[in-house]
């Protein structure tokens, strides 16, 4: 009886300290604002403060070290990975200066933000994601190639065993072992989901009308594993596994991945520039855009951008104090998609493509403080 | 001089009444407040669930949202949480059908036959085991009790059914390992050391007396323990089972990782499926329409009154099944 008694108030107790951490969490993003700008006042310290994805979450911590060093710690990049839908609605709450996301805006969220600020919000690609599809198959040791329908048909669950005729027809030379096909999706919401099946739904009709695209959708078959490692765990220790990965997660441990036959026709082995050729297109001014299935020849065909999300009239978003701190930010943005996209390919990421970087640079010129458009000084700044 | 004796201890008196008077107040007060924030902290933890999820239940309707076995977050924005509330009471009434018997059997070893030292070395361990994060056990399930489970037990019971019974095969499911079986076997050898320590201390609360005389009646040892000790414990002993299987339900992170998370029917024995707390773990983080987070937290209400139901049936039963003063009632 008194142990129950005691483990009712353990649990109690920790109901209470878990809901004091939600509130001081709740709270925090308003003081380190705050903070920012009393350092700034005093000595010239700037915090930027970005939150999102946390697909790209390595690439900005790295950018941010460098940045910092860079800038002789005057401006810290505090970047917290708290997931797109995190990022989006922190943004749209203006608690964070920038926010990350691997699935753009929607037509809804800019029309409302559009209402409230007078201005835009801006979509800003600043790295590129890829998924390669990842198999544990014994005994195949050259790499296999798929085409669209073959992937489809697998991961909707027609193609139920690895000696299916349409995959030799591929792959001829060769030898499928007779075992059932597992199929292995990530179970948490993730971008690398909401391309793999961005591709599915460009390629398949079928697809897209039965289960369509999404951070997270409604697989016919298979296991979920929970993030990357999850996946990756999945797949490497079931035979007959076939799963899909970002490709630096596939490199980094070893894995067999695929190669696949693009829009063009071309068998296209995954790597960094094929990643970067998809996305060197002619992209819209807004770079909303899903470019899976690419049109580029020489594109990977399963890749999509991780954008950082910025308010065009900087003054309407509250977590931004000051003119300074709105400079700070426009410099950290310029400074991501120039020099520190050198950091992309050490830590597993392709870079941007001429395309993306032109489309940034338009979008940066519009950016305005009280009306001043600062994005244009400081760009002009920057290049020259 | 007498005079300023005299107001000086009327003054010390006065202080001292004051002293105790506001130092019992303030006590009180203390008390009271912390006592009735738990209360205001549960009702408001309550409040932002269905202040979070009403969209999703005014747009599915309570029932609705309840029976449809239809998760769509991508083309329909349709959510339906009966293959979650399946998958939850499955896995956990199987885990404490599976922990129950083991665990009765640790406690009474530990409390009535094991000579204190072992008793004392096997105590500790079950609260060492108890105090494994999940996210651990987690991780140990994947590397060694799922493909361990996949070569000697799901693939040769799958290939046996494969040749002899067909029929067995759509129950059966994908022998890949993560799933619905992996899942609870984790979660029973999870709740295990909860339960086992529960119905310890309960047997250890059977008076001395009460043994003396079932000895004194010429009981063997296994009688004392069926006629005297388990009788006296039993009102503990559920209460501790049924407060294990409330454990069971809201634990997380080892099933998400085991259970392969498959979010609709039809969900096999060997085969994936997903629980309450796995679908929300799994997609909280990256979920972006408002409906989808709206039914998520609408997910997290039905396992808040799920787990107060549990808690309230705890305590209603250690009250029904204790004896009180060697009387049963």
């Amino acid at each position: 009886m008194k142990r129950i008694k005691m483990i009712k108030s353990i649990q109690l107790f920790v109901l209470f300290s878990l809901s004091l951490l939600v509130v001081s969490c709740g709270g925090r993003s308003d003081s380190s604002s705050e903070t920012g700008s009393k350092k700034s006042s005093k000595s010239e310290r700037i915090t930027v403060l970005g939150a999102g994805a946390s697909f790209p979450a390595p690439l900005v911590t790295a950018m941010a070290d460098d940045y910092r060093d860079i800038t002789n710690n005057r401006v810290t990049v505090n970047y917290q990975s708290i997931g797109s839908g995190g990022g989006v609605r922190q943004f749209v709450e203006q608690t964070i200066m920038f926010g990350m996301t691997e699935a753009f805006l929607s037509d809804e969220v800019i029309a409302n933000i559009e209402q409230s600020t007078q201005g835009k919000a801006f979509n800003m690609p600043i790295t590129l994601a890829d998924v390669v599809a990842t198999y544990n198959i014994p005994g195949v040791d050259e790499q296999i190639v798929f085409n669209s329908e073959l992937l489809v048909n697998l991961f909707l669950g027609n193609i139920t065993s690895w000696d299916d005729p349409r995959i030799a027809e591929i792959n001829p030379d060769i030898d499928f072992p007779s075992i059932p096909v597992t199929i292995v999706h990530r179970s948490d919401g993730s971008g690398t989901t909401n391309i793999w099946t961005s591709y599915l739904s460009s390629v398949s009709k079928e697809w897209r009308d039965r289960i369509g695209f999404a951070t997270s959708v409604n697989w016919p078959v298979g296991v979920g594993g929970n993030g990357n490692e999850g996946v990756a765990g999945a797949v490497m220790n079931s035979p007959g596994a076939l799963g899909y990965n970002s490709l630096s997660y596939a490199l980094l441990n070893d894995m067999d991945y695929a190669a696949i036959i693009n829009s063009s026709g071309n068998i296209i082995e995954p790597s960094y520039e094929a990643t970067t050729a998809a996305a060197d297109i002619d992209l819209p001014a807004d770079t909303r855009v899903l470019f899976t299935n690419t049109p580029a020849p020489d594109g990977y065909p399963v890749a999509g951008f991780a954008w950082m999300l910025v308010y065009e009239n900087l003054e309407k978003n509250n977590a931004i104090n000051s003119r300074k701190e709105a400079v700070e930010l426009v410099k950290f943005l310029i400074w991501t998609i120039t020099d520190g996209q050198n950091l992309s390919e050490d830590l597993g990421y392709a870079r941007l493509p001429q395309a993306a970087v032109d489309r940034n640079f338009e979008m940066i010129r519009q950016i305005k403080w009280e009306g001043e458009k600062i994005g244009e000084e400081l760009l002009k700044a920057a290049i020259n | 001089m007498q005079k300023r004796e005299f107001v000086n201890s009327i003054y010390k008196k006065s202080l001292s009444l004051i002293y105790n008077w506001l130092g019992d107040k303030i006590f009180l007060i203390t008390i009271v407040s912390l006592g009735i924030s738990i209360i205001l902290l549960a009702l408001g933890m309550a409040w932002v669930l269905l202040y979070e999820g009403h969209t999703s239940l005014k747009v599915h309707g309570v029932i609705g949202f309840l029976t449809s076995s239809e998760w769509d977050p991508a083309v329909k924005l349709r959510f339906g949480s009966l293959p979650f509330l399946f998958g939850t009471v499955v896995t956990s009434v199987g885990a404490l059908v599976i922990a129950f018997f083991p665990a009765i059997a640790i406690a009474i070893f530990i409390a009535e036959y094991a000579p204190k030292w072992l008793g004392n070395i096997i105590e500790n361990m079950v609260h060492l085991i108890a105090a494994i994060p999940s996210v651990v056990v987690g991780i140990w399930g994947i590397f060694v009790f799922v493909p361990w489970m996949r070569e000697v037990v799901y693939q040769p019971v799958y290939t046996w059914a494969l040749e002899n019974n067909s029929s067995l095969l759509p129950i059966l499911g994908n022998p890949i390992g993560y799933g619905m079986a992996s899942a609870t076997i984790i979660l029973a050898l999870m709740i295990i050391p909860f339960t086992t320590a529960l119905t310890k201390d309960a047997i250890d609360q059977v008076p001395k007396e009460q043994r003396e005389a079932a000895y004194a009646l010429g009981a063997t040892h296994w009688e004392v323990i069926r006629m005297a000790v388990t009788p006296y414990a039993r009102g503990g002993i559920m209460a501790g089972s049924v407060l294990s299987f409330g454990r069971a339900i809201g634990e997380t992170m080892a099933v998400a990782m085991l259970i392969g998370n498959k979010n609709n029917f039809p969900f096999t024995i060997f085969g994936p499926a997903a629980t309450m707390p796995s679908v929300i773990i799994n997609e909280f983080r990256e979920a972006v329409e408002n409906l989808h987070l709206s039914s998520l937290m609408a997910i997290g209400l039905v396992l808040f009154v799920i787990s107060l139901i549990v808690n309230l049936f705890a305590a209603y039963i250690t009250r029904k099944l204790s004896i009180t003063g060697g009387q049963s009632i």
